[in-house]
């Protein structure tokens, strides 16, 4: 699974992209969250507020408790600020 | 009715406010209003030297035609462009063009300040500040009040 990170959530881990191979368990946003932000300091730093962390999945805004069964790509990001 | 397909461009180059009205009104006459916003780069009373505006390619243009689409849903539009540019912007340079072609102003006047709205909420665009004396001032942070400002055009029970 294709993981991308924009603006400062892609600054703080320090990668713009990278392919992950999920743990048994992961069903949700939110648990890809709480396992990605155990992976390193880098993680922890970008992810030490989770809430504010938007998602999307296949190019879609989702919820935190979305499932990410079959997602190609998700993207991680903060509150957009584009206009 | 049938809904205008809207037209939206997500690019690097700068662009022509009177040329993007012109060619949605072109040829025809049963265009009676047509409303633009243009958002441009503030200098920030002097501090801001320059905005740079990273996006999400391919999520960045499915997400406003999403916008647009539910706008030519919700009005009777007749054409709508939305162009938002990405890259370095100097202050006093064009961000973001909504044009909203309707044949009563009601409907021209709420769909562009509805796109606006959702725009800023929902397009995935983030600015980043480089300051006048060299220094990053950092990401912008996400208003608040943009948010309140989206939520409003929700449906009642949506």
């Amino acid at each position: 699974m294709r993981l991308i990170y924009f603006a400062w959530v892609r600054e703080r881990i320090g990668k713009p992209e990278e392919d992950v191979e999920l743990p048994a368990g992961i069903e949700t946003v939110a648990d890809l969250l709480r396992w990605l932000k155990s992976r390193g300091e880098e993680y922890e730093h970008a992810l030490q507020f989770p809430d504010v962390i938007r998602v999307a999945i296949n190019q879609e805004h989702v919820g935190h408790r979305e499932k990410i069964a079959g997602a190609r790509e998700i993207a991680l990001f903060p509150p957009m600020t584009g206009g | 009715m049938a809904g205008a397909v809207p037209g939206i461009r997500i690019q690097r180059e700068d662009f022509d406010v009177a040329a993007e009205i012109a060619a949605l009104t072109r040829d025809r006459a049963d265009i009676g209003a047509v409303v633009t916003f243009s958002g441009l780069c503030r200098d920030e009373q002097g501090a801001l030297s320059e905005l740079e505006l990273e996006h999400y390619p391919g999520m960045a243009e499915a997400e406003i035609g999403r916008i647009a689409a539910e706008a030519t849903e919700r009005w009777p539009l007749q054409g709508l462009t939305v162009i938002h540019r990405h890259g370095k912007i100097a202050p006093g340079e064009n961000i973001v063009l909504v044009v909203a072609a309707s044949a009563h102003r009601q409907a021209a006047f709420e769909a562009a300040n509805f796109l606006m709205d959702y725009l800023k909420s929902r397009a995935p665009f983030w600015k980043k500040e480089h300051l006048t004396d060299g220094s990053h001032g950092g990401w912008v942070e996400a208003k608040e009040a943009d948010d309140r400002a989206a939520d409003r055009w929700k449906k009642s029970g949506g």
